[in-house]
């Protein structure tokens, strides 16, 4: 019992030191990483908040996280719909085949897309990042809808055609709002995936660079480093809440008991 | 041609037929009911009139107007669910307004028309409570609420009584059979449950294995069933094996074995039968008396039911037990069983 404790103690740690460094080292007046601490100040914030490049990345995951986020859930929406109402030939190997990118290496699937993408002449940009992302995002979406999805009876959708409404102001007055929780959580499960995301968007963002690729262009330059530092704590602290608030808004309405029995 | 009619309806699901040919006439302002044991059919001709299944032949036809190919929300009917299906994620007053938005009432014609149906149903004062905050009678009087605030030509209901207690559910079979004679609206109700059927509806089509055995009145059902699995599964009954021995006028005898040589008035006979034919004679346990008759017998059960009694008796030669209800005390000892030869429904043996 006591070792078992040590044990989850010590697995913490080591799962939360290095993390617990970023923040800290970002308010030390040092350029380097080192104890002892040598003094606290706000410089990196401030360097970081100056930098326009730094400022232009962040923009751009931004709009590639959110266009990521939009298209998948959507996507995925359908294919819950789908996958859930309809008894569909193929289904479960379907369903197989969009998780597979979640079972790829990274790195795998970036030089494939990177191949693909040549040889139809589409240009590295956003776009191709935002593409390559929703191969990544689709299956998380997809498994979040697909069980909100689950949890609500058919006959509630029946009882609606059998009000007079057809299948679309169904979906608009019953499916969506009994989905929207798991809509939001969708929403930002993918936005923070496509957000943190650097490899797929490493190979294919060509001129332009996402937050993350940029903070991977910077780590070449030493006195640089403390401001990295400070973004990681930033964005760090904005992954938390985002993913504190997906947890949350996916069980809304769940507890009390299954939705619609 | 009656308000809903049914033509030789089937419809498959792999190798199961779950509607086989089925015929059915439902007259304007009926209350009718489709009776019979769960997988017979029923709830999917149910559907099928909904409009959530299609028949994979034959037409279905509800005023006049042929409803094949008609997808549910553009049919004149509506349905309580089983499981009610209230909306989750409205309240009490939005789930019964749901139905009314095509028909574009201003804020105080629909405040008005769903209050009015609330009180109908008697809800009044609830408007705001969800799903979850109701009762099981509750939920079930918002599903009726809110199919009937649309003013359907018929209304389907599907086993619309058993989620509800015994006490609950009694109370409900007079209260829907009172709102269906005074809104005048055409009630099809499927039921698995014979007593909800036998008291509610004016006609009961008895359903088994996709077909439909018998359409007749509770009462007919009962005192003239036309084969042995109507009659087994309205009420209790007894079976007799017996021939055909002679017909004179309007009386037949049948040789019943154990029970003798029996005098059935003719019109008992809803077939045609031919002398030396094997019948089932069939007999209700209210019908027959513990003192007083011919055919001897032992009491080898008993059970009280207030204010009746119900008793299993042992006759030589009949390997299972006779049963018999009968008001007040059983004699002691020996019994002698009797029977009014009227009571006798005969049956053709093999259906």
């Amino acid at each position: 019992m006591k070792a078992l404790r040590a044990y989850a103690a010590l697995y913490l740690a080591f799962l939360y030191l290095p993390v617990l460094l970023l923040p800290l080292f970002s308010f030390n007046a040092s350029h380097f990483i080192a104890f002892p601490l040598s003094g606290f100040t706000l410089q990196w914030y401030r360097e970081l908040f100056a930098d326009v490049a730094m400022l232009h990345a962040f923009g751009n995951s931004l709009e590639v996280g959110a266009v990521t986020a939009l298209l998948s859930t959507v996507l995925g929406l359908m294919a819950a719909r789908a996958v859930t109402r309809y008894r569909l030939k193929g289904a479960g190997a379907v369903l197989g085949f969009i998780s597979l990118p979640l079972f790829i290496p990274d790195i795998v699937l970036g030089l494939s897309l990177l191949l693909l993408l040549g040889a139809v002449d589409f240009p590295l940009s956003l776009a191709a990042v935002v593409l390559g992302h929703v191969s990544l995002c689709l299956p998380f979406a997809l498994t979040v809808l697909i069980a909100r999805m689950q949890g609500f009876d058919r006959n509630l959708e029946e009882a609606s055609a059998d009000l007079g409404e057809g299948p679309w102001m169904t979906f608009w007055r019953l499916t969506f709002p009994l989905m929207l929780p798991g809509i939001a959580a969708a929403l930002l499960l993918t936005f923070i995936t496509s957000f943190d995301e650097f490899l797929l968007a490493y190979f294919l963002s060509g001129t332009e660079a996402t937050l993350p690729v940029y903070i991977w262009g910077q780590l070449r330059f030493p006195e640089r480093l403390p401001m990295v530092l400070a973004l990681g704590a930033l964005i760090l602290l904005a992954s938390v809440v985002v993913v504190i608030l997906a947890e949350w808004t996916r069980n809304l309405g769940v507890s009390k008991k299954s939705v619609g029995a | 041609m009656a308000f809903l009619s049914v033509q030789k309806v089937s419809k498959r699901f792999a190798t199961l037929a779950a509607a086989d040919a089925v015929d059915l006439e439902v007259p304007q302002g009926a209350f009718f009911a489709l009776l019979g044991p769960s997988g017979c059919g029923k709830t999917t001709l149910l559907r099928m009139i909904a409009g959530f299944a299609e028949p994979d032949e034959g037409i279905i036809t509800i005023d006049g107007a042929v409803m094949n190919g008609v997808p549910a929300n553009k049919r004149p009917t509506n349905m309580v669910f089983q499981n009610y299906a209230i909306f989750p994620h409205l309240n009490v007053f939005d789930n019964v307004a749901y139905g009314l938005r095509k028909e574009g009432l201003g804020r105080q014609a629909l405040r008005a028309r769903v209050e009015a149906m609330l009180g109908t149903v008697r809800l009044e004062g609830l408007d705001g409570r969800r799903s979850d905050e109701l009762s099981g009678g509750q939920r079930q009087r918002v599903a009726l609420a809110r199919a009937l605030v649309r003013r359907p030509k018929l209304l389907l209901l599907d086993e619309p009584l058993g989620a509800l207690d015994k006490r609950l559910r009694e109370a409900m079979q007079v209260e829907l059979r009172g709102l269906q004679k005074s809104l005048g609206i055409t009630f099809l109700l499927v039921t698995h449950d014979q007593e909800e059927a036998l008291s509610m509806a004016d006609q009961v089509a008895v359903m088994s294995g996709g077909r439909i055995l018998q359409i007749a009145s509770p009462r007919a059902l009962y005192e003239r069933p036309n084969c042995r699995e109507v009659a087994d599964f309205i009420g209790e009954i007894n079976f007799f094996h017996a021939t055909v021995k002679s017909v004179e006028g309007e009386t037949v005898t049948a040789n019943a074995g154990v029970l003798g040589l029996l005098s059935i008035p003719k019109p008992n006979f809803g077939f045609g039968f031919a002398l030396g034919d094997h019948i089932l004679l069939a007999l209700r346990p209210e019908r027959i008396t513990l003192e007083g008759g011919t055919v001897a017998g032992e009491i080898t059960a008993a059970s009280f039911l207030g204010e009746r009694s119900h008793y299993q008796v042992r006759i030589a030669g009949r390997g299972e037990p006779v049963f018999v209800a009968a008001s007040g005390p059983a004699p002691p000892g020996a019994v002698m069983l009797g029977w009014n030869p009227a009571d006798m429904i005969a049956l053709p043996f093999g259906a």
